[in-house]
Formats: structure tokens, C-alpha cells, sequence
């Protein structure tokens, strides 16, 4: 189970002649992942890893039935690249390209307006749903199966507390890394109402950072909608506003987005905040041990 | 990427944003010279730095002679400005603005800026120009008038006219308004700004419309299809560190404290900087080496950490996805004994090949502080720096 990805799930790497592509299909593959098919212009009818090659999209999900992608294109191609899966009717779309120009994203979001097509990403370490399928770059092995959700802008935080719950004896559904672009696809709340609909996941870490409001947004959908306990941190307390802090969307501009903000509103919506980053997963069994539900979720 | 106002209105003058006469001048003799050619009665002198806030620090000087205008300009070049903007150390001014004078009548705030929760481009206004909007979205939020545009047909005359309305732009200037916000929401797209802002925008007695100040910001992604926006770039203004730093593909903001940190992806390099506020040390940057770094770029990160003369030991902090913790271990002996590092370093790694990446650090024979946890990392390079 998890979310947006499991077993079944048939990927199709857009860009797979790529150095960065080529590595991950190979990563992708050792973890059990079923690719199924790759794309790259004019390379058509060749083979990466075993992995048929195709010249575009709709041909490669007309021959493999494909129903989901990962893009690893170069930045000033990425926008086009997702347009052309949404247009041949993917479900799901993961981006893992970084710096694309925020004016093709916007593009990109009102072309997929009334599509069915959900995009994760873009700027992100993908998704991955313990030892059933991985999409993305993240290191495979620290995610074990379990009933934590976790859901983050960050990719490396992301990892930090996968690894402390894995550490600690607490698997995992499902990590999706949503980017941390001003302008994405997935949001926060999409994620946070499909782990409050997965039977197995009992509990969700949601990891944010400095820049925009989606963190209150969500914080105050949590508090109307979820049925499961929230355990919640920011990035970037110390941040200087006014500075790009690595990701296109980690900013404080105009006294919006600041860390103290957005921690306010979520304990304030019952979303138990992490102190620092090395205790998400502490903070995380706490909250399971106070609501009951610890027990159930200690994997391992 | 910010550019000076004078190169912003040349820009948007190409756009057809209607803006007033002037010229930039690096020395007095060209702003005297620069006026002589306005040829108005009234001339201004502004000071030319990143930063706002520039009139109230005394970087803004009417001057209603060419006597005037050289006195203004060997006041404003060479001082330091400090506004709200430019931190308590100030920012030099070393360009000047000579702009011919308008007869304001009122001014007003149009801006338009990305909307992060509806993906698309909105247009500001407001009849309180020369405010800060900030401060009037704090005080007056229903001052504030708003157009989403729709980015498949871009912004509609009738939104414009709505907003002209809105803010209560006399009915005769209604179409010229109009026009304006046409050709600043034009030149926004194009370039692929980030914001631009006209504050003020003012109408004058002889029945026009002009933009007074203009500040454009550039997408940084984007930048690689606007090579004349690159030329625009001006050095001076930005921190040589992060200058630097880009050059290697390495993401640096430099700030006040003395701890300097080098972290693999960004939102664990801000958690670095917050846990070590946390246990009682101040941050001296954010350094995001990235997910591809080399033995060679964890050089260069060093010598710019170490570059800092106010950083007292170092913090590494890796969690190595694809990243590998020996990449990252051998960087780190090669940049120490490349620099000869003479201040504390603490290391934590985690992640891929951990353990021959700690094997690398404890064979190296240098002195360097195993961490085993983010928070084992951030207490002992406090204590060390203490």
C-alpha cells in the first residue's frame, strides 16, 4: 500500500540517456522498481539497462502501458518534457530537474488544468514507497516498510528522518519529496488527504521550510480534515529574510514565510513541531506512544 | 539577480513603460554633464544601490541649479548608504542617477509578483504609493487591489481598467494607465522578472504618467535566456563570497556568526544553521554543496568557508543519498590539508559508504571531531568555538 506508488506501479524515465538518468534507472532497478521504458528524442529503439528506449511519450505508453514518469531532462527542457506526459495521460509525474524558470512552471500548471494527471515536483528527491517502488534519487536503503508517512519539501531533511525513524524501529508507508520550487505540483494537502486515506499509514511527518504558506495552509486543512496525529518541522529559523536559501522557494519576502510563522500556526492546529531536525523521529514516538499507536507502528 | 533602477527604466522604457528622462553617472563631472543635457529646470540626483529605502538615508537630492547637482553629487557618491535594506554595515554609492524632475501630483503602487498559491502572475496596485506595500497589506489590507492574470492570454485590458479604477487614476489618464500596466506586465513575462515593482507611480501636473522608481528582480533559473539581463550585473553589489561560490555551482549566503557550515541539499543546510542557534553558536553561512559534489568543489567550499575572517571552526554535515559519505570524506582531508585548516572541524556523515567515509577521516591523521549524530555535530563545534 502507501501512496501514488507501489509494486504496480509501470515507470517510464523521460531523459534516460542521460549520465544523471542512466545512474538512477540502474538504482531504480536494484530496488525492485518496475521500469518499463525510457525516452530521449532521436534514440528511439536503443536500450538503457535493459530498458527499451523510445522517441517519445505516447509511443513508449502505447508499447509498455506505462502509467507513471520520471523526468531527469535538463532545466530548460524539463517544462516541455512534463507537458508531453501529461498529454499522453499519465497518472503521475515525478520531476526531479532543478532550476526551472518559475514562468514555464506556471505554464506548465495552467496547461494541466482539468487534466488527470498529478505532477510531483518539480526540484525534488522523488517518491518512494518502502521496499515496494522508488522513483527518484534518494538513497533506497534507509527507507523500511511501516506505517510513517512522511511528506517534505527537502530532500536531504527527508532522508534525516527516514533514517532516524528507520533507526529507531519505525518503517515507513510512503516519503514524497514535493520540491522546493515556489511552484509545484503536489502540495502539501494533496499529500497530507491521500496518507489520511491509506489504511496502513497511522501517523505523517511533514517537513517544511522557510518561504510561501503552504506549511499554515496545510497546518489548517490538518486541523478541519485529518484523522491521524501530525508531527511537523521547519528549516531555515536562523534564514536572513530576503535571501534565496538554496531552493527557489526558501525566502522570506515582504514578512511572508518566516519559520516562527509558520510554527505558530501549526501547533496552534495541532501539529506537534519538532525542536530541531535530529529529533523528528523522537518527536515522532512520542506522539505514537501518547495516542496508543506505537506498538502498532514499531516494525522492526 | 537585482539590477539598478536606472538600468531597470531603461528596460521598461523599451517596453513602452513610460518613465522620466535620465542618465547614469559614475563621477561628478558626468552628473553635471548628464544634467546639462536633461536641460530641466528641476533635475534629480539618486543614488544607484540594491537596496531601497535610498531618500530617507539622504541618497535622493533635488537640485534646482547645475551648481546644485555637482554639490548633491559629491555628497551622495562615495557615501556609505544605510537603509532598512542594506544591514547596519551600509552600502557604498558609486553610480548616480540624473533624472529630469516631475511635477507629482499623486503618487501610486503598481507591482506584480509571482502568486505562489495560485501558480500564476498577479498585479498589485494601491493608491498609498510610496509606502511600502508590506506595510500597507499590515495596516490597510483593503487598500490593496489585486489582478490574477491567467497565463495562457496574459493580462487583459479590462483588468488593467479595473485596477486603474480601483485606484482611483483620473478618468483621463484611465487609457494611458492602462497601457502602462499592458507594457510593465509585458516586460515581466519576457524577462522572466521575479518582481517588478513601480513605487512610485505618479501622475503629473502637465497630465502624465509616470514611473518614478522602478525595481525589477530576475528569475535566477531563467537567466540563461537573457544574456543582456547577465551584462546588467553589477558586482559591486553582491558578496564577493557568494560571488565566488557561484562560479562553483555551490550555494552560499553569508551571515554574522562565526561557525562556518557545509551541508549536502538545502533544507538540511538551514536545519545546520538552526540546531547550531539551537545549542547556543551562531551560523557564519549556509552552504548547500549540492547532490554532485566532487572532491574539488568540497575545496573550493572550504576555502570559502575559511575565506570568512569571522568563522572560529567549521561543521560538516553530510547525509549522503547519492552522494557518497567517502567522496565527501576524501574532499574534506584533501581541502584540510590543501588550506592547512588551523580552527576546529567536526564532522558528521551519514548515508551512503558511511563507514569508509569515516575510515578516511580517522586514517588521516588529522585532527578532526567525529560527530554521530546532526546534534552530537552542532553541540561540539559550539563548544569548540567557545
Amino acid at each position: 500500500m502507501g501512496v501514488f506508488v507501489d509494486k504496480d506501479t509501470k515507470v517510464l524515465v523521460q531523459g534516460i540517456t542521460g549520465a544523471t538518468a542512466r545512474f538512477h534507472t540502474k538504482e531504480m532497478l536494484n530496488y525492485g522498481t518496475k521500469i518499463v521504458a525510457g525516452t530521449s528524442p532521436n534514440k528511439g529503439g536503443t536500450e538503457v539497462e535493459g530498458v527499451p528506449v523510445f522517441n517519445t511519450v505516447a509511443e513508449a505508453v502505447e508499447a509498455t502501458g506505462a502509467n507513471a514518469s520520471v523526468i531527469y531532462v535538463p532545466a530548460p527542457f524539463a517544462a516541455d518534457a512534463i507537458m508531453e506526459a501529461v498529454d499522453a495521460e499519465l497518472d503521475l509525474v515525478i520531476c526531479i530537474t532543478e532550476h526551472i524558470p518559475v514562468m514555464d512552471m506556471v505554464k506548465v500548471k495552467r496547461y494541466m488544468e482539468g487534466k488527470k494527471t498529478r505532477l510531483i515536483g518539480p526540484n525534488c528527491p522523488g517518491v518512494i514507497t518502502a521496499e515496494e517502488c522508488k522513483i527518484g534519487i534518494m538513497p533506497g536503503y534507509i527507507h523500511k516498510k511501516g506505517h510513517i508517512g512522511v511528506v517534505s519539501r527537502s530532500g536531504t531533511l527527508t532522508y534525516e528522518a527516514v533514517h532516524q525513524l528507520s533507526e529507531a524501529g519505525y518503517g515507513q508507508t510512503t516519503a514524497v519529496g514535493i520540491g522546493g520550487d515556489p511552484v509545484n505540483g503536489t502540495n502539501f494537502i494533496d499529500v497530507l488527504k491521500a496518507f489520511n486515506e491509506d489504511p496502513e499509514t497511522e501517523a505523517v511527518i511533514m517537513i517544511g521550510e522557510i518561504g510561501g504558506t503552504a506549511e499554515e495552509e496545510a497546518a489548517r486543512w490538518v486541523k478541519e480534515n485529518m484523522t491521524k496525529p501530525v508531527v511537523g518541522f521547519i528549516g531555515g529559523a536562523t534564514a536572513p529574510p530576503g535571501k534565496r536559501m538554496g531552493h527557489a522557494g526558501a525566502i522570506i519576502s515582504g514578512g511572508e514565510g518566516t519559520a516562527e510563522e509558520k510554527i505558530r500556526v501549526m501547533k496552534e492546529c495541532g501539529i506537534t513541531v519538532a525542536e530541531t531536525p535530529a529529533v523528528m523521529g523522537e518527536t515522532m514516538i512520542k506522539v505514537l506512544k501518547e495516542k496508543g499507536l506505537a506498538e502498532k507502528c514499531k516494525t522492526h | 539577480m537585482n539590477i539598478h533602477e536606472y538600468q531597470a527604466k531603461e528596460l521598461l522604457r523599451e517596453f513602452g513603460v513610460k518613465v522620466p528622462r535620465g542618465h547614469v553617472a559614475y563621477t561628478v563631472d558626468e552628473a553635471v554633464e548628464a544634467a546639462k543635457k536633461l536641460g530641466t529646470d528641476v533635475t534629480v540626483v539618486k543614488a544607484q544601490i540594491h537596496a531601497g529605502g535610498r531618500g530617507k538615508a539622504g541618497g535622493v537630492k533635488v537640485a534646482k541649479s547645475l551648481d546644485e547637482v555637482r554639490t548633491y553629487a559629491e555628497e551622495i557618491l562615495g557615501k556609505v548608504l544605510v537603509t532598512h535594506q542594506t544591514g547596519p554595515e551600509g552600502k557604498e554609492v558609486k553610480r548616480l542617477l540624473i533624472e529630469e524632475g516631475c511635477d507629482i501630483q499623486k503618487e501610486y503602487y503598481i507591482g506584480a509578483v509571482l502568486d505562489r498559491a495560485t501558480s500564476r502572475v498577479v498585479l498589485m496596485g494601491s493608491e498609498e504609493g510610496g509606502t511600502e506595500i508590506e506595510e500597507v497589506a499590515a495596516e490597510t489590507p483593503e487598500k490593496i487591489f489585486k489582478e490574477v492574470i491567467d497565463p495562457a492570454v496574459g493580462l487583459l485590458p479590462f483588468q488593467a481598467r479595473r485596477l486603474a479604477f480601483n485606484l482611483n487614476i483620473p478618468n483621463e489618464l484611465i487609457n494611458e494607465a492602462v497601457r502602462f500596466m499592458m507594457a510593465l506586465y509585458d516586460a515581466f513575462v519576457t524577462k522572466d522578472c521575479s518582481i517588478a515593482e513601480i513605487n512610485p507611480l505618479v501622475t503629473t501636473g502637465d497630465g502624465k504618467l509616470y514611473a518614478l522608481d522602478a525595481k525589477l528582480n530576475f528569475d535566477d533559473n531563467a537567466l540563461y535566456r537573457h544574456p543582456d539581463i547577465v551584462e546588467l550585473r553589477d558586482l559591486d553589489e553582491e558578496d564577493e563570497r557568494e560571488i565566488e561560490a557561484s562560479k562553483h555551482d555551490l550555494s552560499y549566503v553569508a551571515l554574522d556568526g562565526n561557525i562556518g557550515c557545509m551541508v549536502n541539499g538545502a533544507g538540511l543546510a538551514m536545519s545546520t544553521m538552526d540546531i547550531i542557534k539551537y545549542y547556543g553558536g551562531e551560523p557564519a553561512n549556509f552552504l548547500d554543496v549540492g547532490g554532485g559534489a566532487t572532491k574539488e568543489k568540497v575545496t573550493e567550499a572550504f576555502k570559502i568557508i575559511l575565506s570568512d575572517p569571522n568563522v572560529k571552526g567549521i561543521f560538516v554535515n553530510i547525509f549522503g543519498g547519492i552522494m557518497k559519505c567517502d567522496v565527501i570524506a576524501e574532499g574534506v582531508v584533501a581541502a584540510t590539508k590543501e588550506v592547512g585548516l588551523e580552527i576546529p572541524l567536526v564532522v558528521r556523515l551519514e548515508g551512503t559508504n558511511v563507514e569508509l567515509g569515516k575510515k578516511i577521516l580517522n586514517e588521516s591523521g588529522l585532527n578532526i571531531t567525529p560527530a554521530n549524530s546532526m546534534a552530537d555535530g552542532a553541540e561540539k563545534i559550539v563548544s569548540l568555538v567557545k
